[in-house]
Parts: structure tokens; C-alpha cells; sequence
């Protein structure tokens, strides 16, 4: 019996001295001077992490003084490990971001200035360069896009416009578009994404309401969402989300992503560049990827992905630069491009791309992004708008009165504005 | 005779038609069991064109495993289930030790403010985790450790990223003590006395009586410990860092990149589930008369 237990004890001995032996090798090695540590929010993502390992790779084999060290998070839970690690003081020298999340974090002094030479940070697209009170905070690899997507041969059958980046449709064009779409059988004739949640909101439907001629916020002040998302722009703007539900055009309905317009249940699609790759091997020569809706102020869609900042207790902060600077080479910003099917911040990197070179098949995103692009509001409190947004955009959507449901949620933006003192606008 | 008879057969019928609704009712909650591991066998478009119709629960159409070889692409699977598994065994071991002791001390041995400590043991339950998740990160990250640097034992602050961040916050529960309280409650309380007479302590007590007569409550605790365990998702998102010390059940949102891979998706959660189902299907007489023992529902 006795030897029996001492077999369970060292069972278990030998367990925890394998498992924690494996796991505190990860802290021993952290300690090393010209470590750099570096959290992505990438896992579960190989074709990216293959990147990212090979310009580790490279970096670390280019010289002796530094040796950056990677850490994948799923994406899901990356901003709470971030939240986290800032409050036990932990944070890694170099982190991701999401774009419109870089304010907050420089607000809150998780951020220090990037502090890369201007030349590169002028080489950039602009929606992939994070600003905070004009400081760069942020820098990103590549940016998304938003298109509608359609086939060719469905337009032409139904006698509709072909829209261009020169002539999109207007409102009054799409309309019409749509109601011919649906008397052609199509149950729902648009997928908007509805079924989706989170920042995807903000992402995809912002836009629509800038480009009726209201906002967010006011981003002259950043004071306040008053008039910019309660005004009478922003009135007519979710009317017509509203009424594109009630009138049957588009639902709410899953699955997210692409796969209603793959199926051809409907008509055209609004959605990222991230799916594109998927639409053109099944649609083929027939994928359309037109130009977002003119709502009356011009075609906007969002811009602003993931993007990469220096902590702000980072202690190899040349270390980090020198890391970052070798990374934002061209071939390496083209291997994303390629791997992910995203827009390369380069002209150069474009160039190269096999989906995004002048004559490639997914160059039209590249258009639109320099073309239409808008940062969602650079302020310190975009985490409640973006959620307060989504909230208002969801009621009217299931059928609240538009105005006061808007006047609702710009109370709930001007109320956390006020208790953060303006955030220091 | 024939009065017999029919009864029989009366008797019969009424039996198959139980065995009928029975059989009926376990198709009915083996569904959901049936979709995960079919549509772990299909491409994700087909999972979605397959949701609303009867081929959703049958493994038809373009049938493979590359799912399964998707998932070990994708995530260090065998390392998630060895962490879960180590975390999960220590959780419930440990717990059980001591909340069975807890729960002797209050039910059996009296001290003064007994019943006030039994009170704040039960007010716990009604306090759900997620308000005192940051609370605990916060606390968590000020506590004292020690590491391994360099070959030497060194102090250190904060179990962030740790085997014990995940294991020592979830060994005492309330509701474990309160139950194993209950449960020896229930033990006449002549044994003790009678233990006591022939000289033994507290503690022979709790081992040589106490414990081996509450069988139905430690395995009522081993399974109401080890589900929660099992699924631990939103503590160790917040305080693990390492990949090398992740569960299984973090490993989830490895999936949901722009598009999520609905394929791989259910096979990560067929071969997560497995094992549940493993000690389930070993375990289940023991539980279902510990359950009925104990009348808990879980």
C-alpha cells in the first residue's frame, strides 16, 4: 500500500517537474539582456505566424545585440491578456493592436511613440500609420478593405449599372438595385454581415452613416457624439438601415462571412478583402468587386487594421525600433499581403503582390482602400462609442425609434467623455 | 390464467412503449453529440449547407479527416490536453481534500462561530465569477512566488503565468463544503463518541468514519469540480501568457480567425470531448448513484 502511494507521488512529482520545467524555460530565457519580447495576436493563424517567424528569423540572424522572442494569442482573448499583463506591469516590449484601440492604450500609458524614422512612416498608407494627438503610436504591416461583391452576369441580366470607382452607385441607384434584385427571386438580395457582432459593426456600417454626412463623434472637439450621431444626417442614414431590413433587402441571418453570395442565395455581398480569395475560386471570372455606396457625401469605408506599438515600460526600446525597421521591408509586407490576402502598406510591397500589383485580381481593393479609407475617430474613449454604436445600430435595426434610440446612445458616449475628464481633448 | 396473461402482455406493451420514449429521448440529446463528429468529417461549406436538413446528422457528401489534421496545424492540441488534464486532476484532487476537511470541521467538531462561517461559505455561492475576475487578476499579480532563474531558486512577484494561477484559486469552493458539510451531517453522531472512547482524534475520525462513509458525496464533488475545471476559458485568457500553459478550452479561439473554420472547429471539439466523455462513460453508475445519493442535480 505504502509503495503504492510513493508511485502516485512520484508520478505526480515527475508531472509537475515535466510541466512547469517546459513552461518556466520560457521565463528563464525573458530575463537575457537584448531579449525582446513580442505578443501577436496571430495563433491559430499559421500562414501569418510563418511570416512573422521567418522576419524573427532573419532579424535575429542579421546581429548579435538583440534576439526577439514571439508570443501568439488568439485574437478572442488578445485584448484582455493586453489588460491584463498592463495591470500586473507585464506587458512585452512590442504588441499588436487593433488600429481604433490605439488611442486608448497610449491614453492609458500602455503606449510609448514609435519613433521610426519619418521616411518610413511616410512610405505607409495613411489608415496604417495610428496617430494620437498627432504622435505616431502605431504602425501597420497591411490594411483590409470593404467591397460589394457581385457577379457580372447578374447585374447584366437584371439591366443594373455596372457601379465604377469614378461612378458608384448612389443611394437613390442602389435602391432601386436591389428592389429589381429582389423581384428577381432572391429572398434577400443583400448580405450586409448583420450577423456578425463586436467591432465589425462600426467597421462596415460607420462608414455608411460619414458618407450621409454624419459620425461617430465629433472629430473636431472629440468631445462629444452630439449632432454627428444624432443628427439629421445620421437620422436619414438609419432610417434606411431600418428600412432595408423591413423592406426584406437584407437580414440578420448567419452564416458570418461569405458564404450566402458563394451559394448565390444572395445577390451581392458586402465584405472584406479576406474573403476574396474564397469568392474568386468559386465565382471566378463573373466576381465583381465594386465600389461602396455614395450615400451623398462621398463612398467611405473603413480603414485601420492591426497595427504595431512599442510598450511604454519596454527596457530595449532601440532594440524594438531596430526590429521594427527591419520588418517593414518590402518583401516582407508582400509575404503578408499574399499569405492573407491583405493590402500591403507599401506602394512598393503592392507591387510585388501576386492578388494587389497593378494588374492582379484583387487590385480594386487596393483602390478603394487609398481611395475611400477613413480611420474610425482617434479618441481614448472609442471603445464605448464603437460599443454604444453597435448597441443603437442593433435596436433600430430589430425596429427602435430612430432618433431617440441615436440620442440614447449619445448619451452614453458624451457621459464616458465626461467622466474621463474629455480624455485630455 | 388468462387474467395473467393479459397483464403480461399489458405489462409488455407498457414497457416497450417506455423503452420507445426512452430510446427516442437519448437519439434526441445525442444529437448535438452526432452533428459535432459528423460535421468534424466535412468541409465548412458543406457544414453550412448541410444545417437545416437531416444530412446535417449523417456523414455523407465529401467525407475526410482533414479537419483532424487541420486542428494539430493549427494548435498544439496534445499540449492543451495535457495542461487541462494536469490542471483538472490537481483541481479536483486537492479539492476534494479540502473541502471534505472544511466541511467535517463545520459539520462534525464544535467551535465557536461555526454557524457564522457556514453562512459566509454559502454566501459565496451566490457571487458569480466573473465579477471577481479582476479583483482576483489583480490579486494574483501581487502575490509572492518562487522561479527558477539561471539554475537558482529566486523570489519572485505575481503567479501570472503559472500552473498554480490556474490551479490554487479553484481548490476551496463553497458549494463543495457546503455539500460535504451536509453529507456528514447526516452520520449518526454515536460513531464519533464512540471513536472518541476508543481514543481517536479528530482527524482518524474524519479519515477512518467520516471518509469512507461519504463515497456518493466525493464522487457528487469529483464531478461538479471536474466539469467547471475542464472548461475553464475566460480565468486562464486572462492570466496565461504562455502558449506552453494554455487548456484546451483557450485553444477554441484559435478557430475563429475572420473566417472561422467550422471543420476544424468540431474536430478540436470531438477531441476535447473525448476524454469527458471517457470518464463519463467509465464513471457512470458511480455518478448516477452519487447523484441520486446526493440529490444534486448537476
Amino acid at each position: 500500500m505504502k509503495r503504492k502511494s510513493l508511485s502516485i507521488i512520484a508520478v505526480g512529482v515527475t508531472a509537475v517537474l515535466v510541466l512547469s520545467g517546459c513552461s518556466r524555460a520560457g521565463q528563464d530565457s525573458s530575463s537575457t539582456s537584448g531579449e525582446i519580447t513580442m505578443w501577436t495576436h496571430s495563433a491559430g493563424n499559421p500562414g501569418e505566424i510563418a511570416v512573422y517567424e521567418q522576419i524573427i528569423a532573419d532579424f535575429n540572424a542579421s546581429q548579435t545585440k538583440y534576439k526577439v522572442v514571439q508570443e501568439d494569442f488568439p485574437q478572442g482573448s488578445y485584448n484582455d491578456a493586453v489588460t491584463t499583463a498592463a495591470a500586473a506591469r507585464k506587458l512585452p516590449c512590442l504588441l499588436d493592436m487593433d488600429g481604433p484601440v490605439m488611442p486608448n492604450w497610449a491614453w492609458a500609458g500602455h503606449l510609448q511613440p514609435l519613433g521610426l524614422p519619418d521616411d518610413l512612416i511616410n512610405s505607409l498608407l495613411p489608415t496604417t500609420v495610428g496617430r494620437y494627438k498627432s504622435t505616431v503610436f502605431s504602425a501597420g504591416y497591411w490594411d483590409a478593405a470593404l467591397a460589394i461583391f457581385a457577379r457580372k452576369s447578374v447585374l447584366d441580366k437584371n439591366n443594373i449599372r455596372i457601379p465604377a470607382v469614378d461612378k458608384p452607385w448612389t443611394l437613390d441607384e442602389f435602391n432601386a438595385a436591389v428592389t429589381t434584385l429582389k423581384a428577381s427571386g432572391y429572398k434577400t438580395p443583400l448580405d450586409l454581415g448583420a450577423a456578425d457582432k463586436g467591432e465589425w459593426w462600426s467597421y462596415a456600417y460607420s462608414p455608411m452613416l460619414q458618407s450621409t454626412g454624419g459620425d461617430l463623434v465629433d472629430r473636431n472637439t472629440m468631445k462629444s457624439a452630439e449632432g454627428a450621431l444624432n443628427g439629421p444626417d445620421a437620422v436619414k442614414y438609419f432610417t434606411w438601415f431600418q428600412q432595408a431590413f423591413e423592406n426584406g433587402w437584407v437580414d440578420n441571418a448567419g452564416p458570418i462571412g461569405n458564404q450566402r453570395f458563394i451559394d448565390n442565395s444572395v445577390a451581392l455581398s458586402y465584405t472584406g478583402v479576406w474573403n476574396a480569395k474564397a469568392a474568386l475560386s468559386s465565382v471566378g471570372d463573373d466576381l465583381l468587386i465594386l465600389p461602396p455606396v455614395d450615400f451623398g457625401k462621398g463612398p467611405k469605408i473603413g480603414g485601420g487594421s492591426w497595427q504595431w506599438g512599442i510598450s511604454a515600460g519596454c527596457k530595449n526600446v532601440e532594440g524594438a525600433r531596430e526590429y521594427l525597421k527591419f520588418s517593414f521591408q518590402d518583401k516582407y509586407l508582400t509575404a503578408f499581403a499574399d499569405s492573407q490576402v491583405v493590402i500591403p502598406s507599401t506602394v512598393a510591397a503592392m507591387k510585388a503582390s501576386q492578388y494587389f500589383s497593378d494588374n492582379a485580381k484583387l487590385r480594386e481593393f487596393a483602390v478603394l482602400s487609398q481611395k475611400f479609407a477613413l480611420a474610425r475617430p482617434a479618441t481614448p474613449g472609442y471603445p464605448v462609442i464603437s460599443s454604444s454604436f453597435e448597441k443603437a445600430a442593433k435596436d433600430i435595426m430589430s425596429g427602435a425609434e430612430v432618433k431617440s434610440t441615436l440620442d440614447a446612445a449619445v448619451r452614453a458616449v458624451d457621459a464616458d467623455i465626461t467622466s474621463q475628464n474629455g480624455y485630455g481633448f | 390464467m388468462a387474467v395473467d396473461m393479459g397483464e403480461r402482455v399489458l405489462r409488455r406493451r407498457r414497457r416497450l412503449w417506455i423503452y420507445l420514449a426512452m430510446t427516442g429521448l437519448a437519439v434526441f440529446f445525442l444529437f448535438p453529440l452526432v452533428f459535432m463528429f459528423v460535421s468534424s468529417l466535412k468541409p465548412d461549406g458543406q457544414i453550412l449547407s448541410d444545417v437545416g436538413g437531416w444530412r446535417a446528422f449523417l456523414p455523407v457528401g465529401d467525407i475526410s479527416l482533414g479537419n483532424y489534421s487541420g486542428v494539430f496545424d493549427r494548435v498544439p492540441v496534445g499540449r492543451f490536453l495535457l495542461n487541462s488534464l494536469f490542471v483538472t486532476t490537481v483541481v479536483v484532487v486537492a479539492g476534494l481534500v479540502v473541502n471534505s476537511m472544511a466541511g467535517f470541521a463545520i459539520s462534525r467538531m464544535r467551535w465557536t462561530g461555526r454557524g457564522l462561517v457556514l453562512s459566509v461559505v454559502i454566501a459565496t455561492l451566490i457571487v458569480p465569477f466573473e465579477t471577481i475576475a479582476v479583483p482576483m487578476v489583480y490579486w494574483v499579480t501581487r502575490l509572492p512566488t518562487l522561479v527558477f532563474e539561471n539554475g537558482w531558486i529566486a523570489y519572485d512577484i505575481g503567479w501570472l503565468d503559472s500552473y498554480e494561477v490556474q490551479i490554487i484559486p479553484f481548490i476551496a469552493n463553497g458549494f463543495s463544503v457546503f455539500l460535504f458539510a451536509q453529507y456528514f451531517s447526516t452520520i449518526p453522531a454515536a460513531i464519533d463518541e464512540a471513536a472518541r472512547i476508543d481514543g481517536a482524534g479528530w482527524f482518524t475520525i474524519y479519515r477512518r468514519i467520516a471518509v469512507p462513509l461519504s463515497g456518493p458525496a466525493f464522487a457528487t464533488v469529483a464531478i461538479l469540480t471536474f466539469l467547471p475545471a475542464w472548461n475553464q476559458y475566460l480565468w486562464p485568457s486572462m492570466v496565461v501568457q504562455d502558449e506552453d500553459l494554455r487548456p484546451v478550452m483557450v485553444g477554441m479561439q484559435y478557430f475563429f480567425q475572420e473566417n472561422t473554420a467550422w471543420g476544424e472547429v468540431m474536430a478540436y471539439t470531438s477531441m476535447i470531448t473525448l476524454p469527458v466523455l471517457v470518464v463519463f462513460l467509465a464513471f457512470q453508475r458511480a455518478f448516477v448513484s452519487s447523484v441520486a445519493a446526493s440529490g444534486v442535480k448537476g
